[in-house]
């Protein structure tokens, strides 16, 4: 049985003791610090053990198995993480002058050729920060393209009800008016619905394909036909595209502005929240309006380039996290266009090979259809009806096996759903010990799920007392 | 492929799922977007893809070849190797957000005394565990502002630089709401306050200042400001630079509602400007309207304490399009490298820090405008960062570069009103050597 470190961790706070010395006084009575900083106040030791303490109460992608659906949570090789740190990229400054960046400039620039590639599109921008970062910029250059077009009525932003999260965030955000339209009994988009929905007001449809359930949308181009039709641009959110590298293209499916997720598909660490990267790629028509700077190359010297009127301006300072870029440069490089195609084959046929004998063994229900692409969504329903067992115990108690949970009750269409996503970085052993795993839960004592997890640092944690009464910082304790 | 472990094994694999062969995995995609394979090149091996890096590295000029002095609200400090050993734990690196609490203790935990120092240094009631960076945080401040009061202008000084008010106005850009901009004293750097006065009315939903200001430039009349702000019913936010906080007043004690800042500076690589770290704090009362993850403290099923990230119906997993932000994936590993600088930091270490900085930017900038030709542009007190104003900045860079050094930020292309004038930067980093070298070269210009 699997048994994570225990340590009953104080704050860094209670470890220290409080000291007072005046902060020097060097400005102008107004804005002079007059009391002394309630830091803590420790040695390196102390506080190398308090992190490493923590460190080892924390799961990864290095700890084992974690195929949480729709986050790609692949391995990171060790060799983009390490070049990532070398001086000779790290350590320049955003405004240096352009020929002593040449470097950095080339790995930008030639980063968004290949991802032009990969995609389908015509011109990227690395500026966003994170995938609802480049679905809100996705979203800016749709309305600075309908205003060009002096189309200004297109207020509306239509999206299916298996959409991730940050979607209608994001369409809020722009300031759209969001229109979630009902999936077919294939759980894909249902056309009939669409064709009604659209009109002269709505400005964008937004898709991820493969969809949340891990569904192709097979009737894309029909799809791409109808948004078109109806002037709106049809936007691809690229969460997903680890299921189809090299087999097929959103640009190909007629989608005219795309995000990829640099820290899902293309193996940058998540780093228990980012720094992430959200890339847009768009159709030539949108090219004008791309953020700022943007990389041009002149005589085989790379420069930056502020000279583009109808552009949207900037949505992140300076250029977009670059360490992040840079190790999806350096992952790309090492698998080349054979190991690309690979990793959407294997990442398929693993989420394939996981669903299908999860199925085969009866504990679990799958609605919608069969074939799926690198993730699938499974439901608890029936151990719900049948023996209370909710999707949160079967969460739970994989962790007493040392194996990460998928994700939860997503997409909102399937009840008690887990969704799952293994990845190609998962070994055929590994697979197996999850299928075997979940089968046995399903088998086990109502009673002995419902109080999981055992054999993590804590018990099952009250999340809604966190709601009840906040404690959000050390001073409130 | 060495990063795919079933590559050897697919066959059989497949075969056990009662297929012949991997394409009848793909199906579904019409054949009429299906493609045979990508335009790019072969994979590498990792030994030819370090000397590829290699080549294209060496094209650069890093800032151990080069000595910069660039300002621009982005500087290179000191990170402490205790830092980089806790960053390179990939227990921490390598997980995702912490969705499953059992499993995500340490992160949680670390993310919890990240709010507690951010909120301690801003003298804010709470923090978020970050942002994107600190023009975004100014973006969700000022939806933040308009959702609480409902007013629609946000009044903002031109002494803030012109990438944050790009970036601000495609934030509010979707709200209705609108921005007012007001003009900086040009003689002290400062805002002008009586333009602030002339732009504010019932309709002002926030007015945000920066201390110091893009120009480097302490706003020293907080007081006066909190007091025009407050009679106006509007909000005050406060954009900082945390390495000041070790001498300047906290924005909470001159009465901010909200901080905002860019917090690479705390441990975090320069990176060519990214590895940024948004700094989002305020008061207690506006909770319920703040953007991005909140940790928060409770128990477990035994009683014993237990993190956990809190309020998430604010969040787009839940809220969707109500959502309070549309952000999802923060900068989780720079809010852990901040945490960890901080704490080695502590109490003196911050403050002797600040102290280092203003001293050295009061320093350097006595000697340039020392040198005949060379003037301060402003005459507010300012911290790591100044205005110099020259008879020809191209060449004064062209020079420095010829030798070696990397000028002060030239302002022209966003201040047209500001020729000639180079925002210059200096920190902890920079020796007595490097300083007598920049003015020596200056002196011969």
């Amino acid at each position: 049985m699997y048994r994570s470190a225990k340590f009953e961790e104080p704050l860094l706070i209670e470890l220290s003791e409080k000291i007072n010395i005046k902060p020097p006084e060097l400005l102008p009575r107004s804005i002079q610090r007059k009391n002394s900083l309630n830091l803590p106040n420790l040695d390196e030791t102390q506080i190398i053990r308090h992190f490493l303490r923590l460190s080892q109460m924390n799961y990864g992608i290095d700890t084992g198995i974690y195929p949480l659906g729709s986050c790609t949570m692949k391995y990171n090789p060790k060799i983009c993480e390490e070049i990532a740190k070398w001086d000779d990229f790290s350590l320049i400054h955003p405004c240096q002058d352009e020929i002593n960046i040449q470097g950095n400039l080339q790995i930008m620039y030639e980063l968004e050729k290949i991802l032009s590639e990969i995609t389908g599109m015509d011109h990227f921008t690395l500026q966003p920060a994170a995938g609802a970062h480049g679905e809100f910029t996705g979203l800016l250059i749709t309305k600075a393209y309908h205003e060009f077009n002096k189309d200004f009525d297109r207020n509306e932003v239509i999206l299916p009800d298996t959409s991730h999260g940050t979607n209608p965030a994001s369409a809020s955000l722009a300031g759209y008016k969001v229109i979630e339209i009902p999936s077919n009994e294939e759980g894909t988009v249902n056309l009939d619905i669409l064709k009604k929905t659209v009109s002269s007001k709505t400005a964008c449809f937004m898709l991820t394909n493969p969809n949340t359930l891990g569904i192709f949308e097979s009737e894309i181009l029909e799809i791409s036909k109808i948004v078109h039709k109806a002037g709106a641009t049809l936007y691809y959110d690229g969460a997903n595209i680890n299921a189809i590298l090299g087999k097929a293209r959103p640009g190909d499916m007629g989608f005219d502005i795309v995000h990829l997720n640099l820290h899902k598909t293309f193996s940058t660490p998540h780093g228990g929240g980012g720094p992430g990267s959200g890339p847009i790629g768009v159709k030539n028509k949108f090219e004008k309006f791309l953020p700022i700077p943007r990389i041009l190359k002149k005589d085989d010297k790379f420069h930056f380039s502020y000279d583009f009127k109808d552009s949207i301006g900037k949505v992140k300072e300076f250029y977009g996290n670059f360490s992040v870029l840079l190790k999806a440069y350096v992952y790309i490089q090492l698998m080349g266009k054979n190991g690309l195609k690979e990793t959407s084959e294997i990442a398929v046929l693993n989420s394939n090979y996981m669903k299908q004998k999860i199925i085969e063994s009866k504990k679990y229900l799958m609605p919608y259809k069969n074939l799926r692409k690198h993730e699938f969504v499974i439901s608890c329903e029936n151990l719900l009806k049948n023996k209370d067992i909710k999707a949160l115990d079967i969460a739970k108690r994989l962790l007493d096996y040392g194996l990460h949970p998928p994700t939860v009750y997503f997409p909102l269409i399937v009840k008690e759903a887990l969704m799952i996503e293994p990845t190609e970085s998962e070994s055929k052993i590994s697979l197996d010990k999850y299928i075997e795993t979940l089968i046995k839960i399903a088998d086990e004592d109502p009673k002995l799920l419902k109080n999981s997890p055992y054999n993590t640092p804590i018990k099952r944690v009250d999340e809604a007392g966190a709601i009840k009464n906040p404690i959000l910082t050390w001073k409130s304790l | 492929m060495e990063f795919i472990p079933n590559s050897k094994i697919k066959n059989e694999m497949i075969n056990e799922i009662n297929l012949k062969k991997i394409d009848e995995l793909f199906i579904d995609v019409p054949q009429d977007i299906r493609i045979n394979n990508l335009s790019l090149v072969d994979g590498l091996s990792q030994q030819e893809t370090e000397e590829k890096l290699r080549k294209i590295g060496k094209k650069n000029k890093h800032l151990k070849k080069i000595t910069s002095f660039l300002g621009g609200g982005i500087k290179p400090h000191y990170i402490p190797a205790v830092v980089r050993s806790i960053l390179s734990r990939s227990e921490f690196y390598t997980s995702y957000t912490p969705y499953q609490p059992e499993a995500s203790q340490g992160f949680l935990h670390a993310m919890f005394e990240y709010q507690s120092m951010i909120a301690e240094i801003t003298g804010m009631d709470i923090s978020n565990a970050s942002l994107y960076d600190g023009a975004t945080a100014l973006g969700e401040a000022a939806l933040m502002c308009s959702r609480i009061n409902k007013r629609k202008y946000i009044v903002i000084p031109a002494n803030v630089s012109w990438d944050k008010r790009c970036i601000l106005q495609n934030y509010i850009k979707g709200s209705g709401l609108k921005i007012k901009e007001f003009s900086y004293d040009g003689e002290t750097g400062e805002i002008d306050i009586n333009d602030l006065k002339k732009n504010l009315d019932n309709d002002t939903s926030c007015v945000y200042i920066e201390n110091p200001n893009f120009f480097g430039i302490f706003e020293q009349k907080v007081d006066e400001i909190k007091d025009i702000i407050s009679k106006n019913q509007s909000l005050f936010v406060v954009g900082i630079d945390p390495l000041s906080l070790g001498i300047a007043k906290s924005p909470g004690e001159y009465g901010a509602d909200i901080v905002v800042g860019e917090g690479r500076c705390l441990g975090n690589s320069i990176d060519f400007g990214g590895s940024s770290l948004g700094i989002f704090a305020c008061k207690e009362k506006f909770l319920r309207q703040t953007p991005g993850r909140i940790i928060g403290i409770t128990k477990d099923s035994e009683g014993k304490r237990a993190f956990c990230m809190t309020l998430q119906t604010r969040e787009q997993h839940i809220r969707r399009g109500r959502a309070t932000s549309n952000i999802c994936t923060n900068e989780g590993v720079c809010a852990l490298a901040a945490t960890v600088y901080l704490s080695w930091l502590g109490t003196e270490g911050l403050e002797e820090l600040s102290k280092i900085n203003f001293l050295k930017g009061k320093k350097l900038a006595e000697k340039i405008s020392g040198i005949s030709g060379f003037n301060k542009r402003f005459n507010g007190i300012h911290f790591n960062e100044f205005v110099i104003k020259c008879k020809d900045a191209n060449e004064v860079n062209k020079k420095l570069l010829n030798n070696n050094i990397q000028a002060g930020l030239i302002l022209d292309r966003t201040y047209p009103e500001l020729k000639n004038c180079m925002l210059f930067g200096v920190t902890e980093l920079h020796s007595d050597e490097e300083i007598n070298n920049l003015i020596e070269m200056l002196e011969v210009v």
